[in-house]
């Protein structure tokens, strides 16, 4: 391709993010009852989850001996949790669930002509809006869970939830996307998702419950190897818990390692195009 | 021999369904690869909720360390919790049918569902045969990572229980295929009803997700009252979703044992019985409604 004529037509990215954003609105607009609907079934599913440690929190003072994860701390986990979820949810889940599709019946040969990065047109072209009302569940738990803990964060602490709370999201993005690609190479790929809630599933919960000579090789690889152990134990704990220079390390490395997500992430996202040949017609 | 008499004969039946049956076990295995990596990672689930409970039960030992004894949660010690869930992946390995419902609902929409109204098939019986396929297959496939995770965690189980309690297990398991394949099937007829049934769906799945016991066992809403004397235990129980993943669990862990035993059996057969004849009811009202759109 000549290179010159790429750089002419450069699109202004956040001008098409901005499109998808209102396309998507305006679908989910048009079938309005169906988005309440989608709104209300995924509030019910927190409030499902909120019910099980609710009942948990009725049989134990905390998670772990000594942690320091009692019932309103765990509850400030939880919704950071809701948090990364939700804006996962909304921003990617949709679309890497399509690009597998779109690899087994061809589809992504259009993606690929578009004079646009490819995987930010396959990655951001829909938005569940209805997922973000999760978001907002979240919100308020962590209100009144903030209310009820004895410790109070610093106000550096909450400027840097934030933050880690979007590294936590780049991080889970990372590994939606390679494990998207891989689909590329698998033909069908309809574990994909499975794969991925069962992945997520080690990161739901404080990294101290992984201990013992099992437990601490797993905590290692998903802090290290794979890190999504960090997605919601670093943001959830500059709220909780008052910091100890432990956390400042990891919080460092945590930068680190959204860094390297999101390189590796996209190195094996174009090899995978690479290899990829037109399926189906 | 003319169609008809070849068709109406109980050996060509037999021939038919065995037919039917082959085919699907031979479609199932198409994707094996797929199939394994699946099984492997239901697996991985396991493991965090060992790790949880495990920091659950430190912590109510913590609390109560004075007092001598083992620590329980509802009935349960630790080890049998965990034998617990490790048991409720099997009940769901016979009662969960991926796809099912929604499978029914998009058949009817796009017109598929004609196929088994221009042959002489059964729907419901043919699904029914596709989905004994789908767990033999399963089975076959899943007995390694099924004992080789059994094997690893032998030491969260209780005694192997007697021939009584395996008979019950093993009743419960094989009830909890046809229940859930009721279940599901009949759910799936709403379809005749209404074109998009995915969030009615999700809202089962959810229900089925919390109140059949895979999250955690049902003894523990015994201590979370409503009114009175009725606890969620209570509403729970009176619930069929238990059959899905509790009861197969208790009966093994001998906590439903005697009269419950038997009377919780006979319910589920009940509730069997029930969903057969409502999925046949609502099949046959469904076909009178529907106007077989699509190509």
């Amino acid at each position: 391709m000549d290179r010159t004529a790429k750089t002419s037509m450069r699109p202004n990215y956040f001008r098409v993010f901005a499109v998808f954003a209102r396309n998507s609105l305006v679908r989910d607009m048009t079938f309005r009852s169906n988005f309440i609907i989608e709104a209300i079934s995924s509030l019910s599913w927190m409030f499902m989850n909120l019910g099980f440690y609710l009942l948990v929190f009725e049989y134990t003072p905390s998670i772990g001996q000594g942690t320091g994860w009692g019932k309103y701390e765990y509850f400030v986990f939880l919704s950071t949790t809701m948090f990364v979820n939700s804006l996962v949810q909304a921003f990617f889940m949709p679309n890497v669930e399509e690009f597998s599709e779109q690899v087994r019946t061809g589809g992504l040969d259009f993606a690929m002509l578009k004079p646009i990065d490819t995987q930010f047109l396959i990655s951001l072209a829909k938005i569940d809006w209805s997922s973000l009302s999760n978001f907002v569940f979240a919100l308020v738990l962590l209100g009144v869970s903030l209310s009820r803990i004895v410790y109070t964060p610093s106000l550096g602490a909450a400027i840097l939830y934030p933050l880690y709370l979007l590294c936590g999201v780049a991080i889970l993005y990372s590994l939606m996307i390679a494990l998207a690609a891989t689909s590329v190479w698998l033909g069908r790929n309809q574990n994909l998702y499975d794969f991925w809630f069962y992945i997520t599933n080690f990161s739901r919960y404080p990294m101290e419950i992984y201990q013992g000579p099992i437990g601490t090789p797993l905590r290692q690889v998903f802090t290290f190897a794979i890190p999504i152990l960090i997605v919601v134990n670093v943001p959830a704990r500059f709220l909780a818990l008052p910091l100890v220079e432990e956390d400042w390390l990891l919080a460092g490395y945590a930068l680190l390692a959204t860094a390297a997500s999101l390189a590796g992430s996209r190195w094996m996202f174009l090899r995978a195009l690479d290899s990829y040949r037109s399926a189906s017609s | 021999m003319s169609a008809t008499a070849s068709i109406d004969s109980p050996l060509a039946r037999v021939r038919t369904w065995w037919i039917i049956l082959r085919i699907c076990i031979e479609e199932r295995l198409i994707y094996r690869g797929d199939f394994m990596l699946g099984t492997l990672m239901r697996f991985l689930p396991i493991v965090t909720q060992i790790f949880l409970w495990t920091a659950v039960f430190s912590a109510v030992q913590g609390r109560g360390a004075s007092g001598g004894g083992t620590t329980t949660i509802a009935g349960y010690e630790k080890d049998e919790l965990i034998a617990y869930f490790l048991l409720t992946m099997v009940a769901r390995a016979f009662s969960s049918m991926p796809g099912l419902a929604s499978g029914i609902a998009r058949s009817i929409r796009d017109g598929s569902i004609k196929k088994y109204l221009t042959q002489p098939v059964d729907m419901i019986g043919f699904l029914f045969l596709s989905r004994v396929a789908h767990k033999l297959v399963y089975y076959t496939v899943a007995t390694l990572p099924f004992a080789l995770v059994f094997y690893l965690c032998r030491d969260f189980f209780p005694p192997i229980p007697g021939w009584q309690t395996w008979l019950a297990f093993l009743a419960s398991l094989v009830m909890g295929f046809v229940f859930g394949f009721f279940l599901e099937a009949s759910i799936g007829m709403i379809g005749f009803w209404f074109l998009e049934v995915s969030s009615l769906l999700f809202v089962y799945m959810l229900f089925s997700f919390f109140l059949s016991g895979h999250m955690f066992p049902i003894d523990m809403l015994d201590g979370v009252t409503i009114v009175g004397d009725t606890s969620w235990g209570d509403v729970v129980r009176a619930l069929p979703l238990h059959y899905l993943a509790y009861f197969p669990a208790a009966v093994y862990l001998e906590k439903i044992q005697g009269d419950e035993l038997v009377r919780g059996l006979w319910i589920e057969l009940g509730w069997i019985l029930a969903l057969a004849a409502l999925s046949y009811w609502a099949f046959r009202r469904g076909l009178r409604r529907y106007s077989a759109y699509g190509g």
